[in-house]
């Protein structure tokens, strides 16, 4: 293989007394202070969520008003700061949802002790608990930062799925009575 | 109006202009840390501080309706004037500690000694002019007089006190190292800043003229007709003006000189121990150091008040005053002449600015050895050439 020699040139008379590249730096600090800030206005402007992000975790209803949290534990049970806790409870029989037997009477998440990790939604076989984009959780007491199930809720909202497993369960169910066969 | 003010006696009205001067540029030294985070800022990409607003109740209220003009009050948010006001307010009123283990008697002496040669100093410096009755040009200065240079040489190099004072007074170990830092970095440059002006100063003292270091009189010979007449001396003597310049960032402590602070090796160098109204005693008057060395680099090599080079003040009131008649009297030129001064000033504040976030901070030997090895040998080959040149030119 053939050896290249480079040349090591010495500093240019010039290049000694630096003068020349504090003129460039002065132009690179000029151009920037020319250009546009950088930053955010942060109240008033918000920055993009990136898909996926791991914001507030929250609880969310199903397009039909149901809430697909069937109180199981399962988050509860797997929240590494322990954050979540969670009183299940039993579907009256005369309600709509009657089926799904179980939902949560009161779900707490503790806000000054979750560290969004997103364990809770990975765990959750009802795809009922998501972290969503709310980054921002203040609150001027220790009680104000823990999330009752009517605040998951709100936070939550209505999430646009349409596995409906628990109606297409029920739908079964009634099929094979009336059929006979299943 | 003017004959009262003249007719006042001479001690009253020298009194009222030294006020009046004080009152200028105390506040612009302040408003110079507002430039200096607003610059911050865009340079980095931020906006800097745009929040502040008076509330309209209480003592505020004045600076709350300005505030609530419409378009003028947004922009004057925007600028941060407002948090100016509020900086202020809290330097002057927040608790003012004094360390346990400090000198007290220097500890609080010291920022006052930094005050008065700062505030000092702008006595010689004219910053403007005007015709007189006779129509003759007369600066606009507190104190006109022939030492005029030499003066502001050595009320400047007194600040450097105030640094050691603090640095020894604060009997802790980073301020001593600012201090002594402080006095040698002073020290060696005052040596070439003093050697770069000597050839400015023979020119302008011409053999069988009266000989004189008033920066009045620099300014004159910048504005006589003919091509070299109306030249500024930055582009006559470029090496002088550059020597100047360098000498000016170490003597105001400014980025990439500033030795004596170096907040990353000294904590904050000799203010460590300081705080609130002390503390900014020590800022205002390093900002005014700025405003005076950049005034008298301006004055010596930028032509002072004229505002073109080969076009003089007096040149540019008599076309104005063909247009408008009033440019012409006294107090509209003065204001014009001053206008010029300071727009040069400030341009000068903005490059201290600017290459303090474009330069990083040179270690303490390298300052000494850019001092002592390469400007000293620099400025006194510079003044050799120069006295050479002009000797053959004013003899021939």
């Amino acid at each position: 293989m053939a050896v290249v020699t480079v040349e090591r040139k010495p500093l240019s008379f010039l290049e000694r007394t630096y003068l020349p590249n504090i003129a460039a730096g002065l132009a690179t600090t000029f151009k920037r202070m020319v250009q546009p800030v950088e930053t955010l206005e942060y109240p008033e402007q918000r920055p993009a969520i990136p898909a996926g992000y791991r914001g507030v975790p929250t609880l969310v209803y199903d397009p039909n008003g149901r809430e697909k949290c069937v109180s199981c534990q399962l988050c509860e049970f797997v929240c590494p700061p322990k954050a979540i806790r969670i009183t299940p409870g039993e579907i009256a029989h005369d309600d709509a949802n009657a089926h799904v037997e179980k939902r949560p009477e009161e779900f707490k998440i503790d806000m000054l002790r979750c560290i969004y990790c997103g364990l809770c939604q990975e765990v959750c076989p009802e795809e009922a608990i998501w972290l969503q984009n709310q980054y921002s959780m203040t609150g001027y007491t220790r009680e104000e930062m823990v999330n009752d199930k009517k605040r998951l809720y709100e936070l939550g909202g209505t999430l646009p799925d349409s596995h409906f497993k628990w109606d297409k369960k029920a739908a079964a169910e009634k099929a094979a009575h009336a059929g006979g066969h299943h | 109006m003017f004959d009262f003010y003249f007719e006042l006696p001479l001690l009253l009205r020298l009194l009222l202009q030294g006020t009046v001067v004080i009152l200028v540029l105390f506040p612009l030294a302040a408003a110079c840390s507002m430039a200096e985070r607003k610059i911050s800022a865009w340079i980095q990409g931020r906006p800097g501080p745009n929040r502040t607003k008076p509330p309209l109740a209480g003592f505020l209220a004045p600076l709350g309706l300005v505030a609530s003009i419409p378009v003028l009050g947004t922009l004057l948010q925007k600028l941060g004037i407002f948090q100016l006001a509020a900086d202020g307010g809290k330097f002057t009123f927040k608790e003012d500690p004094v360390p346990g283990h400090v000198n007290k008697f220097y500890f609080i002496l010291a920022p006052i000694a930094s005050m008065i040669p700062a505030l000092s100093t702008v006595a010689f410096v004219p910053f403007g002019a005007y015709f007189n009755a006779a129509g003759e040009l007369v600066p606009v200065a507190l104190a006109h007089v022939d030492v005029g240079l030499l003066a502001v040489f050595a009320l400047g190099s007194l600040g450097v006190y105030s640094l050691i004072l603090a640095g020894w007074a604060s009997n802790s170990k980073y301020p001593f190292l600012g201090g002594v830092r402080a006095s040698a970095q002073l020290i060696s440059y005052e040596l070439s800043m003093t050697l770069s002006v000597l050839p400015v100063f023979l020119w302008v003292n011409a053999p069988g003229g009266q000989g004189t270091l008033s920066l009045f009189e620099v300014v004159q010979s910048q504005s006589q007709p003919g091509f070299w007449g109306g030249t500024w001396y930055v582009m006559t003597m470029p090496v002088s003006a550059f020597i100047f310049l360098i000498a000016l960032f170490a003597e105001t402590n400014r980025q990439p000189f500033d030795m004596p602070e170096s907040e990353a090796d000294l904590v904050g160098g000799f203010h460590t121990e300081y705080g609130a109204f002390k503390w900014s005693l020590f800022f205002v008057a390093e900002y005014a150091h700025m405003i005076v060395g950049s005034g008298i680099f301006c004055l010596l090599f930028l032509g002072g008040w004229n505002p073109l080079p080969w076009v003089s003040l007096a040149d540019t009131i008599h076309a104005l005053a063909n247009i408008l008649p009033c440019v012409s009297t006294p107090l509209f030129m003065g204001l014009i002449a001053i206008g010029i001064f300071l727009g040069k000033v400030g341009f000068f504040i903005f490059f201290f600015m600017w290459v303090r976030w474009t330069l990083p901070r040179f270690r303490y030997d390298q300052v000494m050895t850019l001092g002592w090895k390469k400007l000293l040998p620099l400025s006194i080959a510079n003044l050799i050439v120069y006295a050479l040149g002009i000797a053959w030119l004013q003899t021939r």
